[in-house]
């Protein structure tokens, strides 16, 4: 890495390059394109992983987080801000990104820091009539300023753009649709949304010609929620972005107070968390799985699917005594020991699980009309994923190694044998075998790990109040959908100064419109359910 | 007059929990008489579309998927006349609002609510669509649907057991058995 900071300093001279938990180059606004080209052209960072926007108080400011495809493990942080608060301006990056378009859509949205040459600055998660800017500091979080308000608006059409012209900034307006293009709104309620998503898609024919995803419908403000609250009460959230790897994200942020205040986690609970976090996934997965094929009108399959994951349901409620949200994992261990049947229970959950996966393969995956839907059908290249900046099954799919667990090992990953799943078709197909055969090595993991549960405490001794040392902390943990992220910024406080999730879903959306172009809208379903994504977690 | 013990396959009158408010809301139905002809065609009616209740397919967050397995096999609500569930708000009967409902998504799930034909029914699963749940505080959060809809049953929970699910459920069943469903439209402007 010195020889990366001199690269820097040889670009941009008087960048301020730090050595934290990543290297962190704090830059100007206007030298941020030029240390952006270099770190993205010359240096490989291709993939954005997280883009979020502060409120420091005097300025506002965006961290970048970039990540190499090659070595995901391989991160480096930029930082910029603007002093000026009443018409905040920052260049973009999202013609070298393309995760960062909707990324910066989103820090409009909270901060109204506009992003000149973006090619698409609407709001992402509020509406066009939103007064103020939610997570500024200075924002009033009344009821009175944005009262509910029940009329249904019309969609507008048109997007803007800020194009700077010599000193001042042109607002350029464009269409979204050409004249002729046949619209059809798909969602808000739709079953084949998997949530409250609403996709405008402009058909030619049968063809799809473009789509315009709309999200917001279930944003729930949960990163200002825990502006306002102590690590502990904020954790129970991260367990309602993603239900359905709610014991992985909780584990994600555990491990980031856990490693800012240096609490030391017991071996118990790292085995504990690694096992739970296995069966968490074989249950996404398996949800994944039975709902694509009802999209696909298989309902058998759904049926077989929320069969085999009651019994996944069964065990969470027995040792952390929720089903669905189990609350599970605190601030230094795990909240209780496990339940004597544990390991009994898992134990005949393997082979059953085993059994059920060659009933699913007999059941669906030899299916002629399945086949016939999936194979070929929204190819997703492995330099699109890149660009929007794709993890998890899906992107291993499309040929990138980016499973973190074996690329940033945490919790007991490192003393575990598995295989990273991956294939280089990057169709439907490929993602929907993806996750099937992940099953079977979380199975793996799960079967090495359950007879070697080493005794001890299940947690920690904390403080009564976690106050996190001044500064800033990522931490990024391998969800089931990909690589979901936390920013914690800390002013030494009991409380965040600022706290970002990075939401895996957001970039498997944003994606959507570039690999269902030129697919039929029938196909639209079927990429759907094999991209997989889960509403609340865009939205947050 | 004291409510008719009207049974639910599986569960019998002395094991629901809120008897009172029913009784009450019979009471009320009945302050000025029954009439024996138009009573029990109510009462043949009232059976039938009490077992063929059929829910809307929607959710918008964690809620939706205790939903799904209270659909699916183990739980399997079909048993209890909740057959299948609908895609198209014109042909449910029930809205089961499952999940946290945003200011964004206040007008669809208006305009979901006024498509649906009448009768209808409005089921509020989960903290956050009775209150707001732990987003309460949030910017952008509806405090409860009952702020712009008439909700007929509350289940709680974050998110309610699938068990929890099919008891309100039946708690709606029985409020359909007792409603009046003979020329209720005449009495209400008669009321008026």
């Amino acid at each position: 890495m010195e020889n990366i900071k001199e690269l820097i300093l040889a670009k941009v001279s008087d960048a301020v390059i730090e050595d934290k938990q990543y290297l962190t180059v704090t830059v100007k606004p206007e030298d941020l394109r030029t240390l952006a080209k270099m770190l993205r052209y010359d240096e490989g960072f291709d993939y954005l992983i997280q883009l979020t926007g502060v409120d420091y108080g005097d300025s506002l400011g965006v961290v970048y987080l970039l990540a190499k495809s090659e070595d995901m493990a391989v991160c480096i942080v930029i930082k910029t801000a603007t002093a000026d608060k009443e018409n905040p301006t920052l260049p973009t990056v999202s013609d070298m990104w393309k995760a960062a378009n909707w990324n910066e859509r989103e820090v409009y949205d909270y901060f109204g820091v506009i992003f000149i040459n973006h090619p698409d600055m609407r709001h992402l998660f509020l509406t066009e009539r939103w007064k103020g800017y939610p997570l500024r500091k200075d924002y009033d979080a009344g009821r009175d300023v944005n009262p509910l308000d029940l009329k249904s608006y019309d969609m507008s059409d048109t997007t803007v753009s800020y194009v700077s012209e010599g000193d001042g900034i042109k607002k350029i307006e464009k269409n979204l649709f050409e004249e002729e293009d046949y619209v059809v709104n798909i969602g808000p309620q739709h079953p084949a949304t998997h949530g409250v998503l609403h996709f405008r898609t402009a058909l030619d024919g049968e063809i799809i010609k473009k789509i315009d995803a709309n999200c917001g419908y279930i944003h729930r403000g949960v990163e200002k929620l825990c502006e306002g609250l102590t690590y502990p009460q904020s954790l129970h959230f991260t367990d309602r972005l993603d239900y359905l790897c709610a014991h992985i994200y909780r584990h994600g942020l555990c491990m980031c107070v856990e490693k800012a205040a240096g609490i030391e986690v017991p071996e118990r609970a790292e085995v504990i968390r690694t096992i739970m976090d296995e069966l968490q996934r074989i249950d996404s997965h398996l949800i994944a799985w039975s709902c694509m094929c009802q999209d696909m009108s298989a309902l058998t399959a759904f049926i077989y699917g929320m069969r085999d994951r009651e019994k996944i349901l069964d065990i969470f409620e027995e040792t952390g005594g929720g089903r669905l949200i189990q609350n599970y994992n605190v601030i230094g261990g795990v909240m209780a020991d496990i339940h004597p049947n544990f390991v009994q229970r898992v134990k005949d959950f393997i082979p059953v699980m085993r059994k059920g996966l060659k009933e699913y393969h007999q059941l669906y995956t030899g299916n002629v009309i399945a086949r016939e839907r999936m194979i070929g059908v929204g190819v997703m290249s492995k330099e699109t994923a890149i660009a929007y900046g794709v993890t998890g099954p899906s992107a291993r799919a499309s040929g990138i190694h980016c499973d973190l667990r074996k690329m940033a090992p945490y919790a007991a990953y490192d003393k575990v044998e598995f295989k990273e799943i991956i294939r280089m078709e990057g169709d439907s197909m490929a993602r929907y075998m993806n996750r099937l055969d992940e099953i079977e090595e979380s199975l793996h993991i799960i079967e090495q790990l359950i007879d070697n549960i080493p005794e001890g405490d299940f947690c920690a001794k904390t403080k009564a109040i976690i106050k996190l040392p001044e500064g800033e902390y990522f931490q990024r943990v391998e969800g089931g959908r990909g690589e979901w992220g936390v920013y914690i910024l800390s002013k030494g406080d009991k409380t965040p100064y600022r706290m970002k999730f990075r939401s895996p879903c957001m970039t498997l959306v944003n994606a959507m419109d570039t690999i269902s172009r030129g697919g039929k809208i029938a196909d639209l379903i079927t990429i759907g359910g094999s991209m997989d994504y889960i509403i609340p977690d865009i939205d947050r | 007059m004291e409510v008719k013990d009207i049974k639910i396959k599986g569960i019998s009158y002395d094991e629901f929990k809120d008897n009172d408010s029913l009784e009450k809301y019979v009471e009320e139905l009945r302050a000025n008489g029954v009439g024996i002809i138009t009573g029990v065609l109510d009462d043949i009616i009232n059976w039938g579309r009490s077992n063929s209740l059929w829910p809307l397919t929607f959710a918008t967050s964690c809620c939706g998927i205790e939903f799904m397995a209270v659909g699916a096999a183990r739980y399997d609500f079909a048993r209890f006349g909740f057959e299948v569930t609908r895609n198209s708000p014109r042909q449910a009967d029930v809205i089961i609002v499952a999940g946290t409902i945003v200011d964004k998504m206040a007008p669809v799930l208006k305009r979901l609510y006024d498509q649906m034909a009448e009768p209808k029914y409005v089921i509020a699963m989960g903290s956050c669509a009775i209150s707001g749940g732990p987003f309460c505080n949030s910017y952008c959060v509806v405090n409860g649907v009952d702020e712009f809809l008439p909700v007929d049953v509350y289940v709680p929970g974050c998110p309610p057991k699938p068990e929890a699910l099919l008891y309100g459920m039946m708690q709606l069943q029985r409020k359909v058995k007792m409603e009046r469903f003979m020329f209720k439209d005449k009495e209400v402007k008669e009321n008026e």
